[in-house]
């Protein structure tokens, strides 16, 4: 529900402030353009999300998955207790975040939306609890040890250390994802019980 | 940088030669998962589309101006340097925007200065949230977010507020 408030809120908005500074027909002009760029936004991840798929597909069915789920398990069943212990969400999970951390962010996505898809069947219900609220908010504070995007947008405006900012970033994401998964314990309290 | 640019296709070699010497159908594998992350590509199209309208509508009603005309003096006081308001308004709504309006404040500020530093590290400590949570959401069929959203914005502003702080003293 909170995203049609949201994307109701957005479009009333954008159609009151062009109404007020007489830009109605650029308002128009970018509805349709924003539709299409949301098929080329799908078309441009499309190659990725099917390579990366694929690649979880096979650490998966080699049992290469389960090494890596080994190491990180112990700090998965902590953020994810319920998650963390089924062999499946747990082997998406470890993916994710290790693509997380590589900075591979292409190859997080179809990882993290696995393991919210298994999440989603472990719960049995279309709400989100307090395990995928909390999958949500590991992945928008993004952890990543290489920020290669921003690094090569730094290199491409002339830095003289493009990568000097990354203990900022590490420490930065983690004030992030603690001030995240906080807050996600504080308002699960709140929710906890209602619809 | 070199390194970097292996860990893709390093990781790929390593993990379907691996896979291969455990005797497994690698290919057969990698096709199985291709088909299955297609299907799932289908049942995000829709968000991404619903989403981009409306982020492409208020970019271009001038409602994030207004916005940041607002922020600026706010900013001022928190110690974020005013001039990346637009970044923290575009941030949790469009990836590309984002990173083009950070590589903007590069440009004109120059990458070593202080909003130049500050847009850095907001852009790689943070991710695109109200993508984030159509595309998890929207695949797994999710329908009450419940406190998902405001959970990881305050992730973003706790992330904002420090940038400002580790750009200046890291």
């Amino acid at each position: 529900m909170a995203m049609s408030w949201i994307w109701s809120g957005m479009v009333a908005a954008s159609v009151l402030f062009s109404i007020w500074g007489g830009c109605t027909g650029a308002v128009a002009a970018a509805a349709l353009e924003g539709a299409a760029a949301g098929i080329r936004l799908a078309l441009s991840l499309a190659g990725a999300l099917c390579l990366w798929s694929g690649l979880m597909e096979v650490l998966e069915a080699s049992g290469l998955g389960a090494g890596l789920t080994r190491l990180l398990g112990p700090l998965l069943r902590r953020v994810f207790p319920r998650a963390g212990r089924d062999p499946r969400a747990a082997g998406y999970l470890s993916a994710n975040v290790s693509a997380n951390l590589l900075g591979l962010g292409n190859a997080a996505t179809p990882m993290g939306i696995a393991a919210a898809r298994r999440m989603r069947e472990l719960a049995g219900s279309d709400e989100a609890d307090d395990e995928l609220c909390r999958l949500v908010v590991l992945n928008t504070a993004s952890i990543q040890l290489i920020p290669a995007t921003v690094a090569a947008a730094r290199a491409a405006a002339g830095s003289a250390a493009p990568f000097d900012i990354l203990p900022a970033v590490w420490v930065t994401s983690l004030a992030s994802v603690a001030a995240g998964l906080g807050a996600a314990a504080l308002l699960g309290r709140l929710w906890r019980g209602r619809p | 940088m070199k390194l970097l640019d292996l860990l893709a296709p390093l990781l790929l070699c390593a993990v379907s030669l691996a896979a291969l010497a455990r005797r497994q159908d690698v290919y057969g594998a990698l096709v199985e998962g291709g088909r299955k992350g297609l299907e799932v590509l289908a049942s995000i199209v829709p968000a991404l589309v619903m989403l981009l309208t409306a982020v492409h509508m208020l970019r271009a009603s001038g409602v994030l101006d207004a916005l940041t005309a607002l922020l600026a003096p706010l900013f001022a006081r928190l110690g974020i340097p005013p001039e990346t308001a637009p970044l923290v308004l575009i941030r949790p709504i469009s990836g590309s925007a984002a990173l083009a309006v950070g590589a903007d404040l590069m440009a004109a500020y120059g990458p070593d200065s202080l909003v130049g530093r500050t847009a850095a590290v907001m852009l790689g400590s943070s991710e695109t949230t109200f993508y984030a949570v159509s595309v998890y959401f929207g695949a797994a069929g999710i329908r009450r977010t419940r406190y998902a959203i405001p959970a990881a914005l305050v992730a973003d502003l706790a992330g904002f507020c420090t940038a400002a702080l580790t750009a200046r003293l890291l």
